[in-house]
């Protein structure tokens, strides 16, 4: 019988109840007395020379308060990047200055020129029309492979091309050539991984506000990370001492790794509630949103994969392009690099592994992770080439792979990462049961009856969640810790709240960490809330991304809790005159091994805060411990994912009939969520598979700027819940964490988009349209169509 | 947004008044208006809100037969009240979504005439009358391509005659972002001949597909459609070609034949 409370059980999402009802209070939702707003005037040219900016004629428009631009922030520093990457040269990457409003040159359309305070944002908005620019423009570079080129425009004139970085990483190069030059077979595949925008539901917001009482300032904030902002935003750009400095990231509707960034409204607002002495306001509308959040994807590979005549796997070795757009956005150079090499061998025991990449700047939004970062990318070039593979030799696509599966752990792979554990073929094969592979030539059957071609995907995934181990990201470059904090702090009368460094966004954290939290201590859930998203309440975490916060924070809050419950032994063991190494805890009882004697929970609480009978040479009273945890390994989620797909060869248009994924995240604590998640996962790989496409035009102007153009997936894109097989079953808990979990927030969005393209491929080669080797995502109906008609 | 001032006429008459000054627009359901207001990308000082004239609103049969819908009257209405021209009201259940079909009214999309509307291709199909505050103007001299019509500034819809068909149908192919018409496609047979209007897929705006019209004419079936028109003029863009929507012409012709009712 699943278990009604505790880790295991599937309480409904507490949160939900604020959210559902009306009640969530979201940055939007938080306006302080006397704020101003502020309008941004952004570029719509995608490369331009700044000659001048008058604001003489809006500074005296109705409402003005004051009028910012490029040269107030000359004093200040610029965004960094989190993540310095050394190429194959030994070389640091290229880090162009990233100021809050351009100074001296426009790089991407939306990029800030300028942002008007005004009492409305009416106001605001009516004064910005009224500044006079001249920008002369200059020629735009956007596409990767002409900005590589030599003369090509520079994105940035300081510095001596567009390559920020050109990366090897893996197998040398004698040995990878070597390997291709013994392969029976070698498969090839060039393809793009197309440019998305996050688009979470809520827009960024930030009210920056300083009181001049204790010169101390306060950013709320649509973050993932408020303690990253904070230590962003006060140490590099504004100069702002960590203890004046409060970020607040209250209810966040949604990131998908978009809200972990530093951006230069939020600095933006912070730096001009001192200057204006007004709290500032900016809310992003969804127009901003698309040409200022930061995208997400956008490479350009080329993918080749050598067999033996056994068709065991030699070596893969991939060219990639990666873009940055116009700036580094703050972790944007890990994604292409360590987010992504370190996933080239997949499940495989591929022995070379080689991976290049070259990161470009063009004159486009900053690109930096999204959803999988990088392991997305590294997936769908590997699990596509593979399908390939398996087309052209003419064998079983499930069998190639199981063929190569790594079936040994711990495996340490040719890119640098050991995987602790793993069951690759418990996954394959509940797929196949799931997916009843047997009934699919009866499925496919009547597909063809009605006019439709009917395909089959499969693939297999594995990512490195929960970062991450801070030793190894620091020598990988990182220029921040990965660790996690947590601190319970139990109250005199039992109940609980529990600061946390992760920050929910929509996981459910609130409802999962008390669950943990309460088996350990055997009392009622409904005793513990989670505090989280605001840095002067929680300890110094790192907040949430990389699938990482049960695993890193929620070890945190283990070890904190273990230490709450060996105090309390203490506590205990005194009130009932034992030795605490006799003292018992089960189900909110303390009692004395072999005795009938017991205290409790309530009464030890008391004890610690009322401590008149206490043992108090020995301990201190309170009740209230904190764990920093920083985990010895990334975690491996890994999994097989199957789709089914019926394509109308008349139009071109796919539609999924059936998904199914079999997941291994290791123990779950909570399945209802875990399986929310890989739902939400998968339903956005088949918006990238089918459907979203951020696509610039030659001069760099964003053709989907807008829901008009940009398809986001909607219900009807998604198959019927009782075709939307999400399994977990297959359980390898991870070695190295207490619980024993691995993350599951960024799974189906890995694993998806390749399953939906192998399947469109395998149903054009039912269909006899066997010349179609690969079509780049999205694949909507017109590239099927045009692929099919040789277009 | 700008400010301005709105006025709620109740009678055509007085909602004529009111465009009669400058740089006064009407307001219909507000589905593209209101986004272009709100992105400053149009500033009118008045506008006049068609909503609360009740003469301009509803569906009745005509002595002669006609369906005649008030251009004030909502998608969503039509649905449910059209049940005379099936066709008819099948398109206007499947516009936009809830939101739109209970905001968004006949005449606003005909005056609007977006080439990606779904409205023009039944008007046009249908051989209806557009008929104005002062005129009645036949559907083939109404649409003069993207985004332009015989309206004259000021004039307002004030109800659509539609000669209803033997059979007909409309066959949408959704972009996928916006699901307006990729291409979308009205096939009407009368008892004198058979017209079909796409929309969608011209640069041009709402057309007649005349070859479809003659070879269904003679044979009203699937197979008599002939090979998809020439790609030249077709909207070429993010979400397709000219070629690909000159095919999807044929496609949707052949499925609107097949589904007319």
């Amino acid at each position: 019988m699943p278990k009604d409370h505790g880790i295991g059980a599937s309480p409904k999402r507490r949160e939900d109840v604020r959210f559902l009802t009306g009640a969530g209070n979201y940055t939007d939702d938080i306006n302080v007395h006397g704020q101003a707003y502020v309008h941004f005037l952004r570029s719509d040219l995608a490369h331009g020379k700044i000659n001048s900016i008058d604001t003489s004629t809006a500074e005296g428009m109705p409402g003005v308060v004051r009028i910012f631009t490029g040269a107030d922030f000359e004093g200040v520093g610029g965004l960094p990047c989190g993540w310095q990457v050394t190429d194959k040269h030994g070389e640091v990457m290229k880090e162009p200055a990233h100021p809050v409003l351009a100074q001296g040159k426009v790089r991407h359309v939306g990029d800030p020129i300028a942002a008007v305070v005004a009492d409305s944002l009416e106001q605001a908005r009516t004064a910005a029309e009224a500044i006079v620019l001249d920008i002369e423009e200059l020629p735009a570079v956007v596409d990767m492979g002409k900005a590589l080129e030599s003369g090509a425009t520079k994105v940035h004139d300081d510095l001596s091309d567009n390559l920020c970085y050109d990366w090897q990483f893996g197998t040398d190069t004698e040995t990878t050539d070597a390997a291709f030059k013994s392969a029976a077979h070698v498969t090839t595949l060039e393809l793009v991984n197309n440019r998305l925008v996050a688009n979470p539901m809520e827009p960024r917001v930030a009210v920056g506000d300083y009181s001049r009482a204790g010169d101390d300032y306060t950013l709320y904030t649509t973050s993932q990370n408020p303690h990253v902002i904070r230590l962003l935003m006060g140490a590099f750009v504004l100069g702002i001492p960590e203890h004046k400095l409060r970020v607040v990231a209250p209810d966040v509707g949604g990131g998908f790794g978009t809200k972990i960034f530093h951006y230069a409204e939020e600095a933006f607002c912070t730096f001009a509630a001192k200057a204006c002495n007004r709290p500032v306001k900016w809310t992003s509308t969804r127009s901003e949103a698309f040409m200022s959040d930061a995208h997400g994807r956008d490479h350009v590979t080329k993918i080749e994969l050598a067999l033996d005549k056994d068709n065991n796997f030699l070596a893969v070795r991939t060219d990639t392009k990666a873009n940055m757009g116009a700036y580094l956005s703050t972790f944007s150079s890990s994604v292409p690099t360590w987010l992504h090499g370190t996933l080239m061998a997949g499940n495989y025991k591929t022995p070379a592994v080689q991976v290049n990449v070259k990161a470009v700047f063009t004159n486009t939004v900053p690109v930096d992770a999204y959803r999988g970062a990088g392991r997305p990318e590294a997936t769908f070039q590997l699990e596509r080439v593979i399908d390939m593979a398996a087309r052209e030799l003419g064998v079983d696509p499930i069998a190639l792979r199981r063929q190569n599966f790594i079936t040994q752990f711990p495996y340490a792979t040719p890119v640098a990462v050991e995987y602790d554990t793993g069951d690759y073929e418990a996954t394959m094969a509940k797929m196949e049961e799931l997916m009843d592979i047997g009934g699919f030539a009866a499925r496919r059957k009547a597909s063809e009856a009605k006019g439709m071609l009917r395909g089959l995907g499969v693939n297999c995934f594995i990512e490195a969640c929960g970062i991450a181990p801070s030793n190894l990201v620091g020598q990988l470059g990182a220029r921040a810790g990965l660790y996690d904090a947590a601190t319970v702090r139990v109250n005199a009368t039992g109940s609980i709240s529990v600061m946390v460094g992760a920050h929910s966004h929509g996981q459910g954290h609130e409802t999962v960490f008390p669950q943990v939290v309460a088996e350990m201590l055997g009392i009622d859930e409904s005793m513990i809330d989670i505090v989280h998203g605001d840095t002067s309440k929680i300890p110094f975490g790192m907040g949430t991304y990389g699938s990482r916060s049960l695993a890193v924070c929620g070890s945190a809050m283990v070890r904190a809790t273990e230490k709450i419950i060996n105090k309390a032994k203490k506590i205990a063991g005194h009130l009932l005159e034992a030795s605490d190494s006799d003292i018992e805890l089960k189900d909110g009882m303390f009692s004395v091994a072999g005795t009938d004697k017991s205290v409790a929970w309530g009464d030890v609480t008391l004890a610690a805060y009322v401590p008149h009978n206490y043992p108090l040479e020995d301990i201190e009273p309170g009740l209230e411990e904190t764990a920093f945890y920083d985990p010895a390994n990334f975690t491996y989620p890994a999994g097989a994912y199957a789709c089914e797909v019926e394509l109308d060869p008349e139009t071109g248009k796919v539609t999924i009939e059936k998904f199914v994924s079999a997941d291994d995240f290791g123990n779950v604590v909570n399945p209802m969520i875990v399986e929310g998640q890989v739902h939400g996962g998968i339903a956005q790989g088949i918006g990238q598979a089918l459907l979203e496409n951020c696509a610039y035009d030659e001069n760099g102007q964003l053709l989907s700027a807008s829901y008009m153009d940009y398809a986001m997936p909607r219900a009807d894109d998604i198959p019927h819940m009782a075709s939307y097989v999400v399994d977990h079953s297959c359980q390898t808990p991870c070695t190295h964490n207490p619980l024993g979990v691995k993350g599951c927030g960024e799974a189906g969005a890995i694993g998806s988009p390749p399953t939906v393209v192998n399947a469109v491929i395998d149903a054009l080669h039912s269909g006899g349209h066997t010349h179609v080797s690969h079509i780049d995502m999205p694949v909507s109906p017109s590239r099927v169509w045009a692929a099919m008609n040789g277009q | 947004m700008y400010s301005f001032d709105i006025q709620r006429p109740t009678s055509v008459a007085d909602a004529v008044a009111a465009l009669g000054t400058d740089e006064a627009l009407p307001l219909g359901g507000g589905q593209t208006l209101i986004p272009t207001l709100k992105q400053r990308l149009s500033a009118p000082s008045v506008l006049v809100s068609l909503s609360g004239i009740a003469e301009i609103k509803g569906v009745c049969t005509n002595d002669d037969g006609a369906l005649c819908i008030g251009g004030g009257t909502t998608h969503a209405t039509v649905a449910k009240e059209a049940s005379a021209y099936p066709g008819l009201a099948a398109l206007a259940g499947n516009i936009g979504d809830p939101a739109v079909r209970n905001r968004g009214t006949i005449g606003g999309s005909v005056a609007n005439n977006d080439p990606s509307a779904c409205y023009p291709a039944a008007v046009l199909a249908s051989g209806a009358t557009v008929v104005t505050n002062t005129r009645s103007i036949a559907a083939d001299d109404y649409f003069q391509g993207m985004f332009a019509t015989a309206l004259n500034e000021g004039e307002i819809i004030t109800e659509v005659r539609f000669p209803v068909p033997e059979k007909s149908a409309y066959m949408k192919f959704e972009q996928p972002a916006s699901r307006f018409a990729l291409v979308g496609v009205f096939v009407a047979k009368f008892a004198d001949g058979v017209r079909v209007a796409v929309t969608g897929a011209s640069e041009e705006g709402v057309f007649r597909w005349t070859e479809a019209e003659a070879a269904l004419s003679s044979n009203f079936s699937a197979d008599a459609v002939p090979a998809a028109p020439s790609g030249d003029g077709m909207i070429s863009d993010l979400h397709g070609s000219g070629a690909y929507r000159a095919h999807l012409v044929a496609v949707m012709t052949k499925r609107a034949v097949a589904a007319a009712s």
